[in-house]
């Protein structure tokens, strides 16, 4: 690889020539270990119970649909259910993700489950999910050894399960729970907010559905 | 990309007789201009957010050593590596080193402008490699062979039959009697063909709306899920990104992306907004095994300090061009290279120099729409003046028109002369064209009258009007 030493020298260099100080500064230490919030828009500042009714009507908004059950146990039945619906055939590529360890598929033999990372077979994937943003209607997916993201991007239908207590107000409230996780809430290789299903304006600025990636985007919202 | 931006004059002309241009800046514009005016109503804190935008990116400015620093100790740490490349060539250099030490030989794009402004895909393929852009817009015009006419919407400038004339073109290994009317069919058989691209792909480019110092991740912000595609499935993930694209903390990226959306395609939030940090991690089953970030200054380390700091607070939303008169008149290749617009008549001449993009700071009504819906409250028609200047002092205006100012500024500095001159000029000119109420041609301001009539002045002078008023009160 090409040493960049004397450029970022340079670079360097040069900014600190124009800012007038070679010593960095006490308050951009601060900011980081600090990471105060700005400005907080008061939306999403609700009580959990409306956050979970805000998140349904901003996640709906923008053409996610969104199914409520009362228990994981209900999950197969709702995914079956749902893909039938579409007219879609009932197979399942799902994340080895031990938070849907519970998911009780063999109740469902119609439904054919497989594990793993998604392939370019795969027409629908299950995936559970970090969090739910309330002020946006986005789902915050983690990336892990359990969760591959290939799943969120791949299939056509992405199916999200997402338990009521993992929805939150803002952004702001999604990395604290992540930080507040210690070791295990480093960033991952990469966190996906998703909202809404995959969309493009890019011919004659008409939004359709379905770019590159799922054209469905499902949520199953489960009481915890 | 050769850039054509001193051809501005003849680059507008051509595009104001361009009928099926016309056609399209007549409508497409006026859709952004509304979805962001319903975003931005539909927040309260909106003008509150961007008082606070603006104050986070000068602090960043401020500090920018600091935080770059930090950033690049949090993705080598995490595996990643940093290559700092002064100028757009380096910055070429450092990408084909990248795909030549991973003996690439197909690498899909994500949409980047820092991409286009250094011209990586000419170079890779002059070096034996295939880019292929994979952000719908970006491909179409690929495939056309064209640069884009907008920072977020790069086909902005075509119909749906310019594309499906060049995707019959280009996929000729699908039926010729296919239909291809509807967007929709359009849109398809894009994925189609893409998805097949992306699988093969060794390396993957994205570039980045965002880098934060606190935990060495880089952003982007897509509806499409092309970037993540790009960068999930190829065994490297480059990311190219200029310095000024900084923030501190993920706090700061939460305040950043609430404008960011909305000011460009007035969504509350974009589909896919991505962190990604360092390469895979051990036992992950998919995502990159190779993270490389290149990180290129090309000139914009040394506006800090200078009149011209604050345009490095920009966020490329593109709220400006959709906003802007001139922009709307045009079409955006005619600022002939990679930023168009408001933010591309200050950007560009800081790039190119003046000399290559003197013209477009000319290009300006001074309206002022751009400032007042920048989401980073950057002065752009103050920019745009202090351009003019520089373009001034260094002489680079023809000899008529430095005479013609080198008068003006003569008489404006003896006021009791001016008012006099001016006053017998307004009177002479006022009883000249008492018939029409307007002049069609006027002495050496043809360039001026060519194109409007100049109407009649009536009454007093400004100055003589406001002296009245001073001594009303």
């Amino acid at each position: 690889m090409a040493d960049t030493s004397s450029a970022r020298a340079q670079i360097l260099g040069g900014i600190r020539k124009a800012l007038g100080s070679a010593e960095g500064s006490d308050e951009a230490r601060k900011r980081l270990a600090v990471h105060p919030r700005n400005l907080v828009p008061a939306r999403a500042q609700l009580p959990q119970d409306q956050q979970v009714d805000l998140f349904v009507a901003m996640a709906t908004e923008v053409a996610a649909t969104v199914e409520r059950l009362p228990a994981l146990g209900d999950v197969p039945r709702a995914v079956a259910e749902y893909l039938a619906g579409l007219n879609l055939p009932a197979e399942i590529r799902v994340a080895p993700d031990a938070a849907l360890d519970a998911i009780p598929w063999n109740e469902r033999p119609t439904l054919t489950v497989s594990k793993g990372r998604a392939r370019d077979s795969d027409g629908a994937s299950v995936t559970g999910a970090f969090a739910g943003v309330a002020e946006t209607g986005s789902l915050m997916l983690l990336s892990g050894a359990e969760r591959p993201t290939t799943l969120n991007f791949l299939p056509d239908t992405h199916i999200v399960v997402l338990t009521r207590s993992q929805v939150v107000g803002t952004m702001e409230d999604a990395w604290d729970r992540l930080r507040g996780l210690g070791v295990a809430g480093t960033m991952p290789r990469t966190v996906n907010f998703i909202t809404g299903p995959s969309r493009t304006g890019d011919i004659e600025m008409r939004i359709e559905l379905g770019a590159h990636g799922p054209r469905r985007l499902h949520i199953l919202l489960v009481e915890d | 990309m050769q850039p054509t931006t001193h051809a501005f004059p003849e680059n507008a002309r051509k595009a104001l007789s361009d009928e099926r241009l016309q056609k399209v800046l007549a409508i497409a514009p006026a859709g952004f201009v509304n979805r962001r005016k319903q975003a931005a109503d539909r927040l309260p804190e909106f003008e509150a957010l961007r008082d606070q935008g603006r104050d986070l990116k000068n602090h960043v400015l401020a500090n920018l050593d600091t935080y770059l620093e930090a950033f690049e100790a949090k993705v080598t740490g995490q595996g990643g590596h940093v290559h700092w490349c002064r100028t757009d060539q380096e910055a070429r250099d450092a990408i084909l080193g990248i795909c030549r030490a991973a003996n690439a030989k197909t690498v899909t794009k994500g949409k980047s402008m820092v991409s286009e402004e250094i011209g990586i895909n000419d170079y890779l393929e002059a070096n034996g490699l295939t880019p292929i852009e994979t952000d719908l817009g970006e491909y179409i015009i690929q495939l056309r062979h064209e640069p884009p006419s907008h920072i977020i919407a790069p086909a902005f400038h075509l119909s749906k039959k310019d594309v499906e004339g060049t995707f019959r073109q280009a996929h000729t290994d699908l039926p010729p009697d296919r239909v291809l009317d509807d967007p929709k069919v359009l849109i398809a058989e894009a994925r189609t063909v893409l998805r097949r691209k992306f699988q093969q792909a060794d390396v993957g480019i994205t570039g980045a709306n965002l880098m934060i110092a606190e935990t060495g991740s880089t952003v982007i912000v897509t509806n499409e899920g092309n970037g993540d595609l790009t960068q999930i499935l190829p065994r490297v993930h480059v990311v190219i990104a200029s310095i000024e694209k900084i923030v501190p903390t993920l706090e700061d990226a939460a305040l950043v992306l609430r404008l960011l959306a909305r000011s460009a395609t007035g969504q509350e939030a974009s589909a896919y907004t991505t962190f990604s940090t360092g390469p895979r991690r051990p036992g992950d089953l998919d995502g990159p095994e190779e993270f490389h970030v290149v990180l290129l200054d090309n000139g914009r380390s040394a506006l800090l300090g200078t009149e011209f700091q604050e345009v490095l607070r920009c966020i490329r939303c593109g709220a400006c061009m959709n906003h802007c008169p001139v922009y709307g008149a045009v079409g955006g290749h005619a600022y002939g290279w990679v930023y168009p617009g408001p933010i591309g008549s200050v950007m560009q001449p800081a790039l190119l120099g003046v000399k290559e993009a003197g013209h477009l700071p000319n290009a300006s009504t001074f309206c002022g729409r751009c400032e007042a819906v920048c989401p980073m409250r950057i002065p752009l028609p103050k920019m745009m003046r202090h351009w003019r200047e520089k373009e001034f002092e260094q002489g680079l205006q023809p000899a008529a028109m430095r005479k013609g100012l080198g008068l003006w500024a003569w008489f404006a500095r003896r006021p009791a002369l001016y008012h006099a001159a001016t006053r017998m000029a307004v009177r002479a000119l006022g009883a000249l064209g008492r018939g029409k109420g307007r002049f069609a041609k006027l002495p050496l301001a043809q360039g001026w009258t060519q194109y409007r009539d100049m109407p009649a002045p009536e009454g007093k002078t400004f100055q003589q009007m406001w002296a009245e008023k001073k001594g009303k009160r």
